[in-house]
């Protein structure tokens, strides 16, 4: 009855405790997103990138930011694209909503010729959707679930990144040549969006084929930074490996709760971006994982990249850095040589499957029936901490998967594993 | 074998549960004392965080723990005194859109100063690894947690309960012009009630840095916890927001036990079921100048 009467006070107007409400409401609904316009310039020619600055992937979008910042710098330097200055349109894509409205106003009121960016698969997959019902080219530089250039794949989309299968691929050939496969008990831990499922999809297959048991999984929401109740259920499962289908900075928290706690099992995980183990600090990682890029990758090309990125920015250049700068790099070759900013002439010029350098050791080129890049991707593994030479010398690069005899597609979805029509 | 296990989620929520203590403990009291919506107490968290982490690398773990609280209630007082103080008897709008503002400010000026990317803070060495007691296994840093913040509550319960400046606090609270007519001037007041619940907020992120990273936007992430543990609680009671507290971690651990995909989403339906039952939350007072 009391409560009643209560519930009634309470509904007669705004009071300060609605107020408290209302806060929580803010709270709960809000994101503190700040975009980074820039303004317009006339004659520039524009592109427009979404990426995450905020949230659990805000440390990787920064990085490719800086990526951006001196590519686009470089090319003005060397007189713009096809006579004209380059400019770039970057902004907080925040989240799958946000970006889809983001890359609408790009198109329809910013003149950008085309989109590109995105480190987010979800966000990804709402721009790609934008994009193709504007028939305007959506080049998706570091997103990486096999969704994306399979099922959900569509003409006016370009995968940049390595997808989920070559990165399980990478990591599951050391940890075959390891014994670390056949007969082991997996327990896994995955985040709970459209990335996570499409890897932990990637990992069962894996471990089906190879004759591993997984014997559970959590899936752990993306806000999530406190792992101690999952961590506790990992241990009750008495698993033989702690397998991570995690993104951004949740690694970095498990990793270091994992530390904290002081389990047992060696762990494993599928995806890694070298922001994320540095932020874990030394002594907090452990294992092997897949890498598209090291700044450590001994060919001319990226030493030199490491070192004017080095020197500009005063530390070295994580993967979403690398690969946002040698995308730009190829989109600006593209516009060259097609002399055109047009979507379709782009399209048509990247599926002839032209080779491009991207630093690695051998050229890359999109494949033109799944518009994925090929390249080559590596295992890494955990230095021990006396033999680092400073705090970014976390990891150890292993060989490039595949060999240098193997053809370069043979660690991606075949025609007959993906589903992708375009 | 079961039990032990529930066990270890329970004993693990109620560590959360007094993190979560330390940061809407002071959320209530300014919130309570000067009737502002604080959303600017997340950074506060944040910047203690930051500040810990500074220091710790001069002066050690320690030594961060215990300056950076004390830099951010100094803080938090230049705060009371330039801005905080102008919206006391404002419409409650305007404190809420300030407070944001203050937020979003710290959030870049965090961002500049450090950079967006997460910096990792270092466990010390004693508290590293677990305690293993039979089957029962525990994380050695969230037991000194858990035994620090129990320590801080008492504290601030008997400043409360038990000094002359916390029975002006409670009765400032309950009818602030009862006190001025007693002569009593509330300003100072209010202005240590914003140090000292600031100064926990520091001191929840300085603890907290190194479970987690230190990074620009973590004062918004646990803003959302604190104010569903202050709704929970209740107004001007200082046991309704221990409990809610508690209750909000132990109910997010045995969920993710149970029910792991409604572990994250448990805590709202905990504070729907509580408004619908209790509108002034579970231990909430009538206040009367609030309603």
């Amino acid at each position: 009855m009391a409560a009643k009467t209560n519930a009634r006070e309470l509904r007669s107007g705004p009071t300060r405790r609605g107020a408290m409400l209302g806060g929580a409401a803010v709270m709960a609904a809000g994101t503190l997103g700040f975009p980074a316009i820039l303004r317009a310039r006339t004659e520039a020619l524009r592109l427009g990138h979404l990426t995450p600055r905020t949230g659990f992937l805000g440390a990787l979008g920064e990085y490719a930011v800086l990526g951006l910042r001196m590519a686009e710098e470089e090319i003005n330097a060397a007189g713009g694209v096809l006579g004209r200055r380059l400019e770039i349109l970057s902004e907080d894509s925040i989240n799958p909503d946000t970006a889809a409205t983001k890359a609408t106003r790009m198109l329809e009121r910013d003149d950008v010729a085309f989109l590109w960016g995105e480190i987010s698969s979800a966000s990804a997959l709402a721009i790609a959707q934008v994009a193709a019902r504007a028939k305007r080219l959506f080049v998706a530089v570091g997103p990486r679930s096999d969704v994306l250039r399979g099922k959900n794949c569509n003409r006016y989309m370009f995968c940049t990144d390595i997808p989920n299968t070559v990165m399980v691929n990478a990591v599951g050939r050391a940890l075959l040549r390891q014994g670390m496969v056949k007969g082991k008990k997996y327990f896994t831990v995955t985040s709970d969006y459209v990335f996570g499922h499409d890897l932990l999809r990637a990992a069962k297959a894996f471990f089906a084929a190879h004759g591993a048991l997984h014997i559970g999984d959590e899936l752990v929401a993306t806000d999530v930074t406190d792992f101690s109740p999952y961590l506790l259920k990992a241990r009750q499962a008495r698993p033989d490996i702690v397998c991570l289908n995690l993104a951004g900075n949740q690694v970095t928290n498990f990793v270091k709760q994992y530390a904290e706690f002081g389990l047992p099992f060696p762990t494993v995980g599928f995806n890694l971006n070298t922001a994320d183990a540095w932020a874990a600090g030394p002594g907090n990682l452990s294992g092997t994982w897949p890498t598209v890029w090291y700044h450590t990758l001994a060919t001319p090309g990226s030493q030199a990249f490491v070192a004017a990125f080095t020197k500009k920015y005063g530390k070295p250049p994580e993967n979403h850095a690398w690969i946002t700068y040698v995308v730009l790099k190829i989109l600006v070759r593209a516009m060259e040589e097609t002399k055109s900013t047009d979507s379709e002439k782009l399209i048509e010029y990247f599926e002839k499957g032209p080779r491009f350098d991207i630093l690695k050791k051998r050229e890359a080129y999109f494949r033109s029936w799944d518009h994925q890049l090929i390249q080559e991707a590596y295992p890494f593994s955990v230095k021990p901490a006396d033999k680092m030479k400073d705090k970014w010398d976390l990891m150890e690069l292993g060989p490039a998967v595949p060999a240098e005899d193997e053809p370069l597609e043979i660690i991606y979805p075949s025609r007959e594993q993906n589903t992708c029509v375009l | 074998m079961e039990f032990v296990f529930l066990l270890e989620q329970i004993v693990n929520g109620l560590v959360l549960g007094g993190y979560y203590l330390l940061v809407a403990m002071g959320l209530a009291l300014i919130f309570s004392v000067g009737g502002v919506v604080n959303l600017a107490h997340g950074a506060f968290y944040a910047i203690g965080a930051y500040a810990a982490y500074a220091i710790g690398e001069h002066a050690g773990f320690f030594g961060g723990i215990l300056v950076s609280p004390i830099l951010v209630a100094l803080l938090g007082m230049a705060f009371e005194r330039t801005i905080l103080r102008r919206f006391y008897d404002a419409d409650p709008i305007q404190g809420l859109l300030v407070t944001f503002g203050c937020a979003m400010i710290v959030e870049q000026l965090l961002r500049i100063v450090w950079g967006a990317a997460p910096i990792p803070v270092a466990m010390p060495q004693a508290l590293k690894g677990a305690v293993l007691l039979g089957d029962f296994l525990f994380s050695r840093y969230r037991l000194f947690l858990l035994a620090l913040c129990a320590l801080v509550l008492a504290g601030v319960w008997w400043l409360l309960h038990r000094t002359a400046f916390g029975r002006v606090v409670r009765a400032g609270i309950e009818r602030p012009d009862m006190v001025a007519a007693l002569g009593i001037h509330i300003g100072p007041y209010r202005l240590a009630v914003v140090a000292l619940g600031v100064g926990l907020a520091a001191l929840a992120g300085a603890l907290f840095a190194p479970i987690a990273t230190v990074h620009p936007a973590m004062g918004e992430e646990i803003l959302t916890t604190a104010f569903v543990v202050v709704v929970i609680g209740g107004l001007g009671s200082f046991w309704g927001v221990v409990l809610a507290a508690a209750l909000v971690g132990v109910t997010r651990g045995t969920t993710i036990h149970f029910v792991p995909a409604a572990g994250e989403a448990a805590m709202y339906v905990l504070m729907f079921l509580v408004l619908l039952l209790r509108p002034r939350g579970l231990l909430g007072e009538r206040i009367g100048r609030f309603e």
